[in-house]
């Protein structure tokens, strides 16, 4: 047991030293000057710009050799500092990532949570039956083939501006500052309906096709027809096959719990939704690498934590894993 | 006379026509009887066998009456079947080292399956251990799961739980097929013990290995493409077989003593023929070295010794 938590540990440590380095590279491949953009909206006087572009790239610590940012990231990393935001400049990374995560929590946790529990509900029911088969899952396919964006924009279209029921941008109306009322919170709750609606539909579409498809693959299986074979009655088949063909669908949750701070970009970007998804398309129009870099840290925290958390799910919800692991240490 | 089947018919539905692989197929197996079903892959035996117990698409039922213990089975019906699947007719499925669910444990999957049967599970656990002794089993699988058994114990597992319910007629379909020849060996030797023991009347072993039928079946039926062509005691088929594949085959198996270096094995030359639209007749005619006119009309199985049925015209003639 403990062998092997010290082996997934250091496969961890090493995927999040690799993840973090390519993070790091990623924005700086970016061709163009950070600062000189920043500047350029300053609209200076040409050697007022040049004094100020000497300042600005000391400041952001880019007037050091590649090599040597590299190790002043990571010293930074670890004593918790992102950097300042160029874009937002000066608030500090932390701080602007640390706005925008609720909004992300708020949208994304219900929509994944939702669409997987209907998703799989639905698809296993779907599996039942020729009938439901036949109509259901070509619309689960239409679905999960829908572009997020294109179903956003539509949604947008229709019942923000057709039928005139919902909001289409921000979190909250413009007219409005955040404190804690009925109307506030009504508003809220309009603003989180249409993201939160395009979100759900086209991850309950990809749950139900995939819990469908897993669902017919074990009443397949072998073990399912000796039941059928020794009389048994349909409902104990499909419960066996069932509790086994949630098994993958539970990694698929976790991953798409994983990526949570990462957004839903599109979405957010339809709805002007003020979450990370938005914030990184901003970070990257502006070059602003620093918020860049923290957008991409949140989200390969994210992965790795839901993967490990998913290591330890299956140890206690699949034998199999857990005999594996045993001949392992063995 | 624990299983009587009369004229079944059952054909593969594909999307070129009805593949018939099972035509008119007569014949009994008695009380205590261990009948040893053989032929060649695709012959039909492993749908003989499945048809009386799980018969669902793409097989379909065509016709013909199936009595077990004089009572009519329902084989046509999937519901239908479920108050006999177990507690009459049982199988120990071919692919033995997968018929339990991997995530659950043993003894609470025989649980569930037994209260889904309306049968208490701990009115049968004592003889559920009985029976695990057996077969040299430990208690402890009770708590184990799938995974944890090695193949030959997942095969004895589920024989035991196959047998639970002494069923009036046990299908072994292909048991021995996956094991090393000691194991086969073992296996087979309990399988005639369960029978002795009565946990179950009488079994229907299917395999295309006729050496395992010699030394356990009390009589062994051939099948060629789909048709029966002879059902004779174990010694009177190896010793003197009626019908020409049957003749054949068991002439075509290598003998003790023979170098065969020395003398090729003969083999059957030519190869069964496609069911999906069989020939006319007799559907050996075609790699039959005594085939005649006749043989353009199906035989019919008859007794032409006592308990020694055959489907040949030329036995007929010869006997008549």
């Amino acid at each position: 047991m403990r062998r092997y938590f010290s082996r997934k540990l250091l496969i961890y440590i090493l995927t999040f030293f690799l993840a973090v380095t390519i993070d790091w590279l990623i924005p700086r491949f970016m061709p163009g000057d950070p600062v000189q953009n920043m500047l350029s909206r300053a609209m200076l006087r040409a050697d007022a710009a040049e004094v100020m572009y000497g300042y600005y790239t000391k400041a952001f610590g880019l007037d050091v050799p590649i090599g040597q940012q590299y190790l002043n990231f990571w010293n930074a990393l670890f004593h918790g500092d992102l950097g300042t935001s160029v874009y937002m400049f000066p608030t500090p990374v932390t701080k602007v990532l640390l706005r925008a995560v609720p909004y992300d929590i708020f949208l994304l946790i219900p929509s994944i949570l939702l669409s997987w529990y209907a998703g799989n509900k639905f698809g296993a029911y779907a599996a039942r039956s020729k009938w439901l088969d036949n109509t259901v899952s070509p619309l689960g396919y239409v679905l999960t083939a829908t572009p997020y964006m294109w179903l956003g924009i539509l949604l947008a279209w229709f019942f923000g501006i057709v039928l005139g029921k919902f909001p289409i941008a921000g979190a909250y109306s413009f007219n409005l500052v955040p404190h804690l009322s009925w109307m506030f919170i009504w508003d809220v709750l309009k603003h989180w309906f249409l993201p939160f609606a395009s979100l759900f539909l086209v991850g309950f579409g990809g749950q139900a096709i995939g819990m469908r498809n897993m669902i017919i693959y074990e009443l397949e299986a072998d073990y399912s027809h000796y039941l059928e074979a020794l009389g048994a009655p349909r409902s104990l088949v499909r419960k066996y096959a069932f509790r086994n063909a949630v098994l993958p669908q539970i990694t698929g949750l976790a991953l798409s719990l994983g990526v949570i701070v990462a957004g839903a970009l599109v979405t957010e970007v339809v709805f002007s939704y003020p979450g990370i998804g938005y914030l990184l398309l901003a970070a990257i129009q502006n070059q602003d690498y620093f918020l860049i870099q923290g957008c991409f840290l949140f989200i390969i925290i994210g992965v790795l934590f839901a993967n490990f958390v998913i290591d330890i799910v299956y140890l206690l919800i699949d034998p199999r894993t857990r005999t594996g692991m045993m001949g392992e240490t063995a | 006379m624990s299983l009587q089947v009369e004229h079944l018919t059952v054909y593969y539905q594909t999307l070129r026509g009805d593949v018939q692989a099972l035509e008119d197929a007569t014949f009994t197996i008695e009380d205590g009887e261990i009948m040893g079903l053989a032929g060649e892959s695709g012959c039909g035996k492993t749908t003989l066998g499945h048809s009386l117990i799980r018969l669902v698409p793409p097989m379909r039922y065509v016709r013909g009456k199936v009595k077990i213990d004089s009572e009519e089975l329902p084989i046509w019906g999937m519901e239908e079947m479920n108050p006999f699947r177990f507690k009459k007719i049982s199988i120990i499925p071919q692919y033995a080292m997968n018929a339990m669910n991997p995530t659950r444990k043993i003894g609470k999957m025989t649980e569930e399956l037994l209260e889904s049967r309306k049968v208490s599970f701990s009115d049968t656990l004592p003889e559920l251990k009985r029976r695990l002794d057996m077969v040299e089993l430990t208690h402890d699988v009770m708590n184990m799961y799938p995974i944890e058994l090695s193949g030959g114990m997942k095969q004895r597992m589920v024989m035991v739980l196959s047998t639970l319910m002494d069923p009036t007629l046990l299908i072994a379909d292909e048991i021995t097929s996956a094991l090393d020849v000691s194991t086969q060996k073992a296996v087979a030797e309990m399988l005639v013990e369960f029978r002795n023991r009565e946990c179950c009347n009488s079994v229907m072993l299917i395999t295309h290995d006729l050496s395992i039928l010699y030394q356990i079946a009390d009589t062994i039926m051939v099948m060629y493409a789909g048709q029966l062509s002879e059902k004779a005691a174990t010694h009177t088929m190896i010793h003197s077989p009626r019908h020409p594949y049957t003749k054949l085959l068991i002439s075509s198996l290598p003998k003790v003593g023979v170098k065969y270096a020395e003398k090729r094995l003969k083999g059957i030359p030519g190869s069964p023929p496609l069911l999906l639209d069989p020939p006319i007749g007799c559907r050996f005619r075609e790699r039959c070295p005594v085939a005649f006119d006749k043989c353009l009309d199906v035989p019919p199985f008859l007794e032409i010794e006592k308990d020694h049925l055959v489907a040949c015209w030329k036995e007929f003639e010869r006997d008549a």
